[in-house]
């Protein structure tokens, strides 16, 4: 039982990454699966900030006194790129959802994957049917 | 020795430059002809002067290092220098003929044609005068490539479809087999080069020789060894000189010298006789020898009747190989000379048959003898020495074959042979009893042969043949041995 | 003084031409100025070369005067440098045939951020091979992946089935690029460093392991994501057929290869041979996936009559054999897979390249399009028959040293089952190759198909890599010894040592008698 409890802040981020990796996986809205996606990348967010966080660790400012301890401000300087890389990764997929509602009037995987059928189709019968 | 170095370049450019000659005067027809009957001839006279300049030292030239120990080379010894004569003299009658046949039978796409025809030969000489097994490798390939243009020439279905065999197999085989062999050896015995003696003795495992020559065997899908025959009479939709290029010239031929030339200068003959590596191969080729005979018997379309005919006699260079004797190498070296110029006698007729009446089943040729006598008697020449009768130079090399199978030990197969000899005897020989003595819807009419250019390479041809049965002593060489 | 900052410079040019390129006004100066950029890359990363192949000694970068492992570090070693120049001259050549594919095939307003996107991927791409941090092989990683997926959306103008394809490359792209952030954390956690070269050598201290084997299973998974391993693939022939012309043949000849330089860096530079379950788990999974990868991707190849799809699937089988040096678990196999990296390429560059010239005249790219196409396009069309021999592997083309050297490593380490089943698996090459040569030269053109035209200046390009391929076919010497020196970064080979052949066993026993 204590080895779960010192280890609470893994198994909450292993909980939140199979939320996230299932919402992408599972769901056939492209919303959902960006949600989902999102969810996944802040677990592991989670897990780079709470190896860094030592208790009873203040931020890491040179105050002089050698016995303060502090927490490790590399994750947390890591993790804030990550951050950034994901907004973008975001930004990316939710521009792309716009455009394929644009272009097939759904964002649905399973309407969509008729559509693209369709258009293969279209395709196929293009080239065996000379125009 | 200069003159050795500039022989070799000169064999394996000759053939590009007329390749090269014919894209630049591809609208010039005859000048564009013309250009290759002569280099062809210049080639000929090459391979000739190579052949008979006695070189104590073999003479290498290395082309360009690959990669670290892989390089191409070119060593002439006497076996490719022989194959080199073969192929070289040939390949002037061969475009000749070429030139008749397109354009008698009206064919399409000449320039192509004689683009690559012009480099199959140049693959064929470089793997003559190959140094090492990569360089043969390389040029194996080279040639199949090069000659699948000329067998899918015809661009109808069919000729897709044999396209797609001929390649298949011969592409499958060498890529699984022939290149594991070859990487193999390079792995067993460090070096690839050709050497008399062979390299790999005292280099591997006897247990593991029969695998190894398993690899060539049938990695040399050229060489057309049941069951990787298919090819060959799938071919047969090319036109005519293509089936004579396939069959007497370039890739049968090169098939069998390389499985001669792996077995002599890779394994060593003394090297299979003493562990008995070769015994399952010598079954096997006979099993071709007689399979395809009898396959042979049952064709009544002439190409297809001399395809399978083909593959029986290649089955002989094989044994040949495979017994590991020196008498039966050398057999197997005249063989390739002999059979070549009777093959070719009979490609070269058949092809003649159909561009002056269009005809390809024998049962139509019943009394063609008499409208073509030239056509016929040389087919009955051609025929005469691969049946192995005197004075045709084939009697020669079914002689040695025969010797080298009494000098291992194997007396069956002797028997085999001659009951080989007995089935070409009934196959061919009913074409010509045929044509002469029986009289047909074709029996009647003036004479109707084909064009000169046709006609002559086929009976330059014959005429080789009888030739060859009284100067067979310039063509005897002699494999080391015991 | 501008030698000694060539590690950074390599990255840092394409990286600023950027937003240049983003923000010019004319359409042709985003072109120009991306040209410049590529060509300056191409330019350094050969120099780079020079240089070690000369000295032999790795250039360590210090980033910001920061030293390693506080800092981070760029490293130039034998195998950056092998794969740098890969990198930059495929993006220097697909530069140059971009002008008339983009176009071709683009809106003409979008053109410079096109270009921008383009040039962003390349820095990503030289940055995830330059650098010796691991947490910044991850932001180079989406550097070039973001910028990827936009470049391949791009490709909706002219077929809206891009559009998805880019989403779904997205979604596996990142969730891969996530599982290799997991990976890190977790050898963070062990070792407190994220220098590469330090992790390998504070790796070795580390006595609870288990860690350690769950990070190497989520870096390897999500590497082999984004390198296309079988069965994480099924991202790639979509993004890859729908893309402009332009773009796939950058991200085909480039974008893999930078994953499988990544995974051979943290698999090799930093795990090691000797990592417990290296060669058995591993090595097992990659020869697996490699030999499943490589007859996936030939048999799917065979069946596709869309072009762009065929040739994708067909990297999947390529990228099936380099899992299968790496998968040998000696330096003759990385060896190996570093050549087959280079010549692949140079390969796919070709053939996507050629396939642009007829992509850009026609709507869709399938074997009908090119029924005898053969007389009408002959440059275009022998560039294509030249680069599909290479995939064959035929003598005298980069293919068959390719095969060579793979064949001969798995031999060498006596695994001849795998390596007669690779045998067999090349040789199929040859079925889908032959349908593109049967339809281009043996069958008749349709009298009603529309005419495809080429210029030189269409064709050169796809040409020069041609050129390449046969040139690197024929005289491989440098290229194989440079690979053997790239693969000796990671150590001496200790499997191949304690492994013995059946001929070396044959041979010993043979002297033991005399």
């Amino acid at each position: 039982m204590s080895e779960i409890a010192a280890h609470w802040n893994y198994y909450l981020v292993i909980i939140l990454m199979m939320l996230g990796f299932y919402a992408v996986i599972a769901r056939g809205n492209m919303v959902k699966k960006m949600v989902g996606l999102n969810i996944f990348q802040t677990s592991v967010f989670m897990l780079y900030i709470s190896v860094g966080k030592i208790n009873g660790g203040t931020a890491p400012i040179l105050t002089g006194d050698p016995a303060s301890v502090y927490s490790n401000p590399l994750p947390h300087v890591l993790i804030l790129t990550a951050i950034v890389v994901g907004v973008a990764t975001t930004a990316v997929g939710y521009a792309l959802i716009i455009r394929i509602y644009e272009s097939y009037g759904t964002i649905e995987d399973d309407e969509l994957a008729v559509l693209i059928d369709s258009d293969e189709d279209a395709c196929e019968r293009a080239n065996t049917e000379p125009a | 020795m200069e003159n050795i170095e500039t022989l070799i370049y000169l064999l394996l450019g000759l053939p590009l430059l007329a390749a090269a000659n014919t894209l630049l005067l591809a609208r010039f027809e005859n000048l564009r002809d013309g250009q290759a009957v002569l280099l062809g001839l210049v080639t000929a006279g090459c391979a000739y002067a190579l052949y008979t300049s006695s070189t104590p030292v073999p003479e290498t030239v290395t082309l360009v290092q690959i990669a670290p120990q892989l390089t191409l080379t070119f060593t002439p010894e006497p076996l490719g220098m022989l194959f080199a004569l073969v192929a070289g003299s040939l390949w002037p009658l061969a475009t000749l003929y070429t030139i008749g046949y397109m354009r008698g039978a009206g064919e399409k796409n000449h320039t192509r044609f004689m683009f690559f025809y012009a480099i199959a030969i140049h693959a064929a000489m470089a793997i003559a005068l190959s140094g090492n097994l990569l360089t043969l490798f390389v040029f194996y390939e080279v040639l199949t490539f090069s000659t699948y243009p000329l067998v899918t020439h015809k661009g109808t279905p069919e000729a897709k479809q044999a396209g797609r065999i001929y390649l298949g197999i011969l592409v499958t085989s060498s890529v699984v087999f022939l290149l594991f062999g070859v990487i193999s050896v390079w792995m067993l015995a460090g070096t690839l080069d050709f050497a008399s003696g062979g390299i790999l003795a005292d280099r591997m495992n006897p247990a593991y020789v029969p695998l190894l020559l398993g690899l060539f065997a049938f990695g040399i899908g050229k060489a057309a060894l049941m069951p990787l025959h298919r090819w060959l009479p799938a071919a047969m939709v090319a036109p005519t000189p293509v089936s004579a290029l396939l069959h007497a010239v370039a890739v049968v031929k090169a098939g069998v010298f390389s499985m001669l030339k792996i077995s002599i200068y890779i394994f060593g003959i003394d090297f299979l006789a003493a562990t008995n590596a070769s015994d399952w191969l010598v079954w096997v080729a006979a099993f071709s020898i007689l399979a395809a005979s009898i396959v042979a018997l049952s064709k009544t379309n002439l190409k297809a009747r001399l395809a399978y005919s083909t593959i029986s006699q290649l089955g002989y260079i094989v044994l040949g190989a495979a017994l590991a004797s020196p008498l039966a190498a050398s057999g197997a070296a005249l063989h390739i000379a002999t059979h070549a110029a009777g093959k070719i006698t009979l490609f070269f007729c058949a092809g003649a048959i159909y561009v002056a009446h269009h005809l390809s089943d024998i049962r139509d040729m019943d009394g063609l003898g008499r409208r073509m006598p030239i056509t016929f008697s040389a087919f009955a020449l051609g025929a005469l020495s691969i049946i192995g009768v005197p004075p045709l130079a084939g009697a020669w090399s079914k002689l040695m074959l025969m010797g080298g199978a009494m000098q291992s030990e194997f007396l069956i197969i002797i028997f085999l042979l001659a009951v080989s000899s007995l089935l070409n005897l009934v196959y061919l020989g009913e074409i010509v009893l045929r044509a002469f003595f029986k009289s047909g819807a074709h029996s009647e009419g003036a004479m109707a042969e084909a064009p000169w250019a046709c006609i002559v390479p086929l009976v330059v041809t014959a005429l080789m043949s009888l030739g060859l049965f009284f100067a067979v002593d310039n063509f005897v060489l002699e494999f080391g041995g015991k | 003084m501008m030698m000694q900052h060539l590690p950074i410079l390599q990255v840092i040019l394409p990286l600023l031409a950027a937003p240049f390129a983003a923000l010019a006004s004319r359409r042709h100066w985003a072109w120009h100025l991306t040209l410049v950029a590529t060509a300056g890359a191409f330019a350094i990363s050969l120099l780079l070369l020079a240089t070690i192949l000369r000295t032999g000694t790795p250039i360590i970068y210090d980033l910001g005067g920061w030293p390693a492992p506080i800092g981070i570090v760029y490293v130039i070693d034998s195998a950056s440098a092998f794969v740098l120049p890969v990198v930059s001259g495929i993006g220097f050549i697909a530069t140059l045939a971009a002008r008339h594919l983009v176009i071709a095939e683009i809106d003409a307003r979008d053109h410079p951020l096109f270009f921008a996107a383009w040039l962003l991927t390349l820095a990503g791409m030289l940055g995830q091979v330059t650098t010796g941090d691991a947490f910044n092989i991850f932001v180079f990683l989406e550097i070039s992946s973001l910028s990827g997926y936009a470049l391949v959306a791009m490709g909706a103008g002219r077929d809206r089935r891009a559009l998805p394809a880019a989403f779904n490359y997205l979604i596996l792209g990142t969730v891969g690029a996530t599982f290799y952030v997991i990976g890190l954390g977790l050898l963070y956690m062990l070792t407190g460093t994220l220098n590469l070269a330090d992790l390998s050598v504070r790796l070795a201290d580390v006595e609870n392991l288990r860690p350690a084997y769950v990070a190497l299973a989520f870096i390897a998974l999500g590497l082999f994501l984004k390198m296309a391993l079988f069965p994480l693939h099924l991202w790639l022939a979509p993004a890859y057929s729908h893309a402009p012309s332009a773009v796939t043949a950058l991200m085909a000849a480039t974008a893999t290869k930078v994953s499988v330089y990544v995974l051979i860096r943290i698999l090799f530079g930093v795990f090691g041979f000797e990592f417990p379950y290296m060669t058995q788990a591993v090595g097992g999974l990659l020869l697996t996936l490699g030999l499943l990868g490589a007859f996936v991707g030939t048999f799917a190849a065979i069946v596709e009559t869309d072009l762009k799809r065929l040739f994708a699937q067909s990297s999947i089988a390529q990228l099936g054999y380099m899992a299968i040096g790496l998968g040998i678990m000696t330096s003759a196999g990385i060896a190996a897979s570093f050549i087959h990296l280079f010549n692949h390429a140079l390969m796919k560059g070709a053939l996507f390249l050629a396939l642009g010239v007829i992509a850009a005249q026609t709507t869709h790219l399938s074997l009908h399009t090119i029924k005898g196409a053969g007389r009408q396009i002959p440059m275009t069309m022998t560039a294509i028959l030249l680069g599909g021999l290479a995939l064959i592997g035929v003598p005298l083309t980069a293919g068959f040293i390719s095969k060579l050297y793979l064949i001969r490593a798995l031999i060498d380490s006596g695994l001849w089952a795998i390596a007669a089943v690779t045998f067999v698996s090349s040789a199929l090459a040859l079925v889908y190759v032959w349908k593109i040569v049967e339809h281009a030269w043996f069958t008749e053109r349709p009298e009603n198909a529309p005419v495809l035209t080429e210029t030189p200046g269409q064709w050169a390009q796809a040409w020069i890599l041609v050129l390449a391929t046969i040139g690197f076919g024929i005289y491989a010497g440098p290229l194989v010894e440079a690979a053997f020196g790239a693969a000796q970064v990671f150590g001496p080979d200790i499997i191949q040592a304690t492994q013995t052949i059946e001929g070396l066993q044959i041979i010993e026993g043979l002297e033991g008698q005399e």
